[in-house]
């Protein structure tokens, strides 16, 4: 472990996607964001859809999509595992604006409860995409 | 004794059965490679899915809500086997292994008065099965691994589990599948899904993990946290099961098409000897013929 730094990690259920040693991860936990810096105490969170924010060198280096997933926290170590992630800047709005016309058609059109909640479930998700990349780069 | 054009005929159809055979090793092959890969791949996200569940659920353990994914029903009444194979033929005894034992095991479970349920992965073990217990199938499904294993496709499987649990369909369910020994060995392998059993050696004798065996503070909480890791641990071993099935059953064509495109080899050389002897005893016979003739004159 490098000094002053925590190691990060992003894992989706079909590779690892990231593992480096970074100043700070924002998370977005269930229960709102949380920062992880070196020391901090271990913890268990679920995620929401939303984006994790690394920092490097005083600022923001990547900004990465989640849609929901867990995170661990140890002091020297802080593992997403995510189901779905995607960098920010990769994201096609017309995509998801697409989708999300799609998705709210399929709420409109659901027969049953179990459905309609599924569909909600991804509507969520997609309007927290659009979110994503509207959302202003604080530094 | 068969003519010079039937052994002609039969040599040039054995050569291009022998072609079929090798090509399908070597897509295999190549498909085996990027299976093994991809398994590798999704190992990572499961240790670390199983480290969390392991701390959670010790967390959690002797309270009263746990939830019943990992507590049970309190019987065993009713099993669920689910069988992976393939949707493919042609490599070796890869199915019928697996449907051996699955009917083994279904047959001692029947004679303990059990009920059984068989949920078939991929199209070959429910032509296996269909025979003797075609009225135990609940469910078929098929292309799971087409063009590759993917987790969504897992992820459907194991959300029709929870499903099918929730509404009480059974009590205890089983994965089998083959596992990926290596390219010549794949062994066929139970694996309890549901109740969930924890393996508490895993952390025991894991040196990083005890390390970090600090209490840990949840948030939401631990029921909540547990009831979420529950049915996603559940999707990622389906999905593991399906990749090491993937990955045996490429192997296991591999070999039986080794074997296939040697024999015809074999098949060949003989044929060619027998062509041979046959032509030059033809000649031979030709050649009498004239001399005594000539002879005779």
């Amino acid at each position: 472990m490098i000094e002053g730094r925590v190691e990060f990690e992003l894992v989706s259920p079909e590779s690892l996607l990231l593992s480096e040693a970074v100043e700070m991860v924002v998370v977005p936990g269930d229960q709102g964001d949380f920062g992880v810096l070196p020391g901090h105490a271990p913890m268990i969170s679920t995620i929401r859809a939303g984006v994790i924010h690394v920092y490097a060198g005083g600022s923001v280096q990547r900004r990465i999509f989640v849609a929901g997933g867990f995170a661990e926290v140890t002091p020297e170590r802080c593992t997403v595992l995510a189901e779905e992630a995607m960098v920010v800047g990769d994201m096609d709005r017309g995509v998801i604006e697409q989708e999300l016309r799609d998705l709210s058609e399929d709420a409109d059109d659901a027969s049953d409860e179990e459905e309609l909640e599924f569909t909600q479930a991804r509507l969520q998700v997609a309007r927290a995409k659009l979110k994503a990349i509207d959302e202003p780069l604080y530094q | 004794m068969p003519s010079l054009k039937d052994l002609r005929v039969r040599i040039a159809s054995v050569k291009s059965t022998q072609r079929i055979t090798s090509a399908m090793k070597m897509v295999a092959a190549a498909k085996l490679r990027r299976a093994q890969d991809s398994a590798e791949q999704a190992r990572p996200f499961a240790e670390r899915m199983e480290r969390m569940l392991a701390s959670v659920a010790g967390s959690v353990a002797d309270g009263a809500g746990a939830p019943p994914l990992l507590a049970g029903t309190g019987k065993d009444d009713t099993h669920l086997i689910v069988l992976v194979s393939s949707d493919r033929g042609l490599c070796g005894g890869f199915n019928t292994n697996l449907a051996r034992f699955v009917r083994t095991h279904t047959r001692a479970l029947i004679r303990e008065g059990k009920t059984v349920k068989l949920y078939c992965v991929g199209r070959k073990g429910f032509g296996q099965l269909r025979s003797e217990f075609g009225e135990n199938i609940i469910e078929v499904r098929e292309d799971v691994a087409k063009p590759a294993p993917s987790f969504p496709a897992a992820r459907d499987i194991a959300l029709e589990l929870a499903a099918l649990y929730e509404q009480g369909a059974f009590d205890v369910c089983t994965l089998v599948y083959n596992k990926f020994v290596s390219v010549l060995t794949q062994t066929v392998t139970p694996l309890q899904l549901i109740p969930f059993a924890i393996e508490d050696s895993a952390s025991a004798d894991d040196g990083a993990a005890a390390t970090s065996e600090a209490i840990y503070e949840y948030e939401p909480s631990e029921e909540k946290i547990l009831t979420e890791l529950l049915p996603r641990n559940l999707a990622v071993q389906v999905y593991r099961a399906i990749l090491e099935s993937f990955a045996s059953e490429q192997a296991s064509r591999m070999t039986a098409m080794d074997n296939a495109t040697r024999n015809a080899g074999d098949m060949i050389d003989r044929l060619t000897t027998n062509y041979n002897r046959t032509r030059q005893a033809f000649i031979t016979k030709e050649l009498i013929e004239i001399i005594s003739g000539a002879e005779a004159l």
